[in-house]
This record gives structure tokens, C-alpha cells and sequence, in this order.
């Protein structure tokens, strides 16, 4: 079972990389906000599956949920402030 | 190895798939708004089926605290992953992106969803 799990911890981190192309080469401002939103959304899955590999699930389940509260908060400001921005002009 | 045990690698599994369709439609899709689609329903998926399947490992070791807590995990990021890509959206789409659209008197797709529509004057 653990043996399964640091396969999927191997699995998710090439599965990570994948949108990183995203924010590089985006076409538009929106696109990279979205790849680095998909990015951590990604990581906070990575994180509770080395919690479960190093048998350590109660410290992790933590960090995880204040990395959710982050990325949240992080999106939602991001979205406000290009809307708000882009209604202005108008 | 346990029956709960397959049960919860096979829903692992399943959440990892999910993940590698949201990561390849994120790169493959041709406009913004189709790729906010991807990541804001099938990322949600993935995280969602791979965090339950946690939960069953913990359930099945008797941590119920892990378990709860797994359990709010859950429902915090079936709410905020599609609030923030529709927030996101909704910049987009009020800061005029010009969306995907198929020609329909030539018939031939038109990739114009790159480019910022020039704002009207008035």
C-alpha cells in the first residue's frame, strides 16, 4: 500500500508539471492566473499523499487546508482586481 | 491487503485520471473560457475522488479525527474551486475577452479567442 502511494506521489508531480506550460506561454493574463490556480490545486493533493507516504497525515491535513484557504483567497483577489480594472476603463 | 484498501487505490486511481484530463485539457483546449471548463470541473473531480480515497485508508486505521477532517477538506474544495474559475470567468468576460466561436457561413473553425477585442468607442 505505501509502495502504491509513493508511485502516486511520482505520478501527481509529472501530472504538476504539465500546466506549468500554461503560465509561461499563455496567450492572455487570465490564462496564467488559471494555470497557477490549477497548479496549486494540484499540490494540495501532493502534499496529503506524502503526509500518508511519511505516516504523518495529522500534520499535513493542516498545512493542506491553510493552502486551500490561500489559493482561494489568492484567485478570488486576482479576479476582483482585473474585473474591477477592466470595468473601469469601459 | 483488505477489500477497503483495493476499493480506495481503484478511487485513487480513478481521481489521478481525472487530474491528467484536467492537466491535458488545461494545454489542448482552445480558448480561455473552454480551459476554465476543464480546470474548474474536472480538477475539482480528481481532488475530490483522490481526498475520498484517502479518507477510506484513514477510516479503515480507525483515525476518525483524520477522517472529519478529510471530510471538510472535501466540501471546501467542492465550493471554492469552481467560485474562484467563475470569478475568474467573470473577469474575463467583463473585461471583454473575445470568446471561441465556429464560422458558420464558411463553415471553418476561427481561433480568435487569443486576443483582447478592441473596446468600442463611445
Amino acid at each position: 500500500m505505501d509502495k502504491y502511494f509513493i508511485y502516486l506521489s511520482v505520478v501527481l508531480t509529472v501530472i504538476i508539471f504539465i500546466p506549468l506550460y500554461r503560465v509561461l506561454m499563455g496567450p492572455t493574463l487570465y490564462d496564467r492566473v488559471l494555470g497557477a490556480g490549477a497548479i496549486a490545486t494540484k499540490t494540495m493533493v501532493l502534499i496529503l499523499v506524502i503526509g500518508l507516504v511519511f505516516n504523518r497525515l495529522d500534520m499535513f491535513i493542516d498545512i493542506t487546508m491553510a493552502y486551500a484557504i490561500l489559493n482561494f483567497i489568492g484567485t478570488i483577489a486576482i479576479a476582483k482586481y482585473l474585473g474591477t480594472r477592466g470595468y473601469r476603463k469601459k | 491487503m483488505e477489500l477497503i484498501h483495493v476499493i480506495a487505490d481503484i478511487i485513487v486511481s480513478l481521481g489521478a485520471f481525472f487530474l491528467l484530463v484536467g492537466s491535458i485539457g488545461l494545454i489542448r483546449l482552445p480558448d480561455f473560457y473552454s480551459r476554465a471548463h476543464a480546470q474548474g470541473k474536472a480538477d475539482t473531480l480528481g481532488v475530490m475522488l483522490i481526498i475520498f480515497g484517502l479518507l477510506l485508508t484513514q477510516l479503515s486505521g480507525g483515525a476518525y479525527i483524520n477522517s472529519v477532517k478529510l471530510l471538510i477538506i472535501i466540501a471546501f474544495v467542492g465550493l471554492t474551486n469552481p467560485t474562484g474559475t467563475n470569478a475568474l470567468v467573470g473577469a474575463a468576460f467583463r473585461f471583454r475577452l473575445k470568446p471561441w466561436f465556429k464560422d458558420e457561413q464558411s463553415g471553418k473553425t476561427e481561433n480568435s479567442g487569443n486576443e483582447i477585442k478592441e473596446e468600442e468607442k463611445g
